[in-house]
């Protein structure tokens, strides 16, 4: 059943035992029909310490089948160290196949981004989750946030939001941006960029969110309203780029800065690795390339 | 002859099929009046179906005590089985149970003596098992809601009493309430609270 099956321990389908898989299973149903309602789930110590996507991976172990193609990124890349070390778990205990092509993959796994690529129906996005309650740096007992989200008072992150207004003139938060799902809950969109709150918004795919260490499940189905928290006089905004990602020369995409010398030099790349590959392959070139644009 | 019917019949690959059945759940649950195919992979005793089987084999364990109705609770051989290949508790009163089984939706019990969960933990509520003899046939739901683009439609029969007057109040709720799951020979579907449901003629 399992190319590796000589060489590691006889671990369960995927790691997890069927017992935890039911329950995390069960969490994430109830998560689904309560639309940003942060479920708590029995979270299980896994072979990786929490903050390196504990929950994300207990999510996928618990969804993911034979069929399954399974793509990881960690901020848009598809190689570093978080989805590299990932990946490589669920080829060893799953044996699954893995991609790096947002359009070919069943199960995507992110850790702070959302593929530039819009997604499709049928897929499902994994999200790592370090604090799923939006409310716990402005009231931090469980006790008083939980019963703000049943009363759906949520006045206190509008008075955080207008302090950054009053402080700055505009809202600072630029990342875990709050969104209101489908008009009822607040939740933490995980430290995505805002750039990226538009894209949960009536999305195709499925959204779950695996927060490991604070044992929390919640989901966003497909095609529901997820709207980014703002006022009238300051609508919410995302981030823009004053020049195109210089190796594919893409623009209204998220961009990485890359300091290249001690001199104060620079560049702006694509943050998703796979949409910035899949732009130079069809002969984009931005003006850090090193080559000509080809003649499209 | 009762002990092997019951230990007969659960899933021929416990771990691969308990993930396909839980998978069509999940995407029937994340998009409402879908129906998915291919669940019947189990083999229980009447008058518990296929379908419903094999929910319950994917979902319910010792943590989740169940209730059964009437015409099931009346089949010693349903009870036998169910324990032997989920361990799960039978539930005093459906207010208690986490997951309850009909064969006989037509003559359920109100929706709301069902655990509805509480405002501060609304995930603590019963899913609704029902077996129904179709999907398509009887009344037309119009299905509108999270997981829906605009609406989506759904013909299940039979349902329980004034069904939609009890979703509407159960929706009401939101976000306590219960969810449904729907099983039929043609395929399984799912009612998550979060969906609004009127008639056709409406």
């Amino acid at each position: 059943m399992n190319a590796h099956t000589d060489n590691i321990a006889q671990y369960n389908f995927a790691y997890l035992d069927e017992q935890t898989k039911r329950m995390i299973r069960r969490a994430i149903l109830k998560a689904i029909a309560i639309p940003g309602y942060q479920v708590p789930f029995a979270s299980r110590e896994m072979p990786m310490p929490y903050g390196w996507g504990t929950g994300g991976v207990q999510v996928t172990a618990s969804i993911i089948g034979t069929d399954d193609v399974l793509k990881v990124i960690d901020q848009g890349a598809d190689d570093t160290t978080n989805a590299v070390s990932i990946r490589a778990f669920f080829q060893k205990v799953a044996n699954v196949a893995v991609t790096t092509h947002t359009a070919d993959a069943t199960i995507i796994q992110t850790r702070h981004r959302i593929p530039e690529e819009p997604l499709k129906s049928g897929q499902v996005l994994v999200y790592q989750v370090p604090i799923p309650e939006p409310l716990r740096f402005l009231e931090p007992r469980e006790t008083e946030t939980r019963k703000m989200h049943a009363l759906e008072e949520y006045g206190l992150m509008h008075v955080k939001l207008y302090e950054d207004i009053a402080q700055h003139g505009h809202i600072a938060t630029t990342f875990a941006y709050p969104v209101k799902v489908e008009g009822r809950y607040v939740m933490d969109p995980s430290p995505t960029p805002k750039f990226d709150n538009p894209k949960m918004h009536m999305s195709k795919a499925l959204q779950l969110f695996g927060a490991g260490r604070e044992k929390r499940i919640y989901a966003v189905p497909p095609y529901t309203r997820v709207e980014s928290l703002d006022f009238e006089d300051h609508p919410f905004e995302i981030q823009t780029f004053d020049e195109p990602c210089a190796l594919c020369g893409g623009t209204n995409v998220y961009l990485d800065e890359v300091v290249l010398d001690d001199r104060g030099g620079r560049m702006f790349v694509c943050s998703d690795t796979d949409n910035c590959e899949a732009r130079r392959a069809e002969g984009h070139r931005g003006h850090l390339s090193g080559e000509e644009a080809a003649t499209v | 002859m009762l002990d092997s019917i019951a230990i007969e019949g659960g899933f021929q690959k416990p771990v691969f099929d308990a993930q396909t059945v839980f998978r069509a759940i999940m995407q029937a649950m994340a998009e409402p009046g879908t129906i998915h195919r291919g669940m019947a992979l189990a083999k229980p005793p009447a008058p518990l179906t296929p379908e419903a089987a094999a929910v319950a084999l994917a979902l319910c364990d010792q943590d989740t005590p169940v209730w059964l109705d009437s015409s099931l609770a009346a089949e010693d051989a349903v009870r036998a089985w169910l324990a032997f290949h989920t361990g799960a508790p039978l539930a005093n009163t459906p207010a208690d149970a986490h997951f309850a089984f009909s064969a006989d939706p037509e003559h359920l019990i109100g929706l709301e003596n069902f655990a509805q969960g509480s405002q501060e933990y609304p995930d603590r509520s019963a899913t609704l098992v029902l077996q129904v003899s179709d999907l398509s046939g009887g009344e037309g739901l119009v299905l509108a809601g999270p997981g829906i683009e605009s609406v989506a439609r759904l013909a299940p029969r039979p349902l329980p009493r004034h069904f939609i007057r009890q979703w509407a109040q159960n929706h009401a709720r939101f976000p306590r309430g219960v969810d449904l799951i729907l099983v039929s020979r043609k395929g399984l579907a799912a009612l998550p609270r979060s969906t609004r449901i009127s008639s056709q003629e409406a």
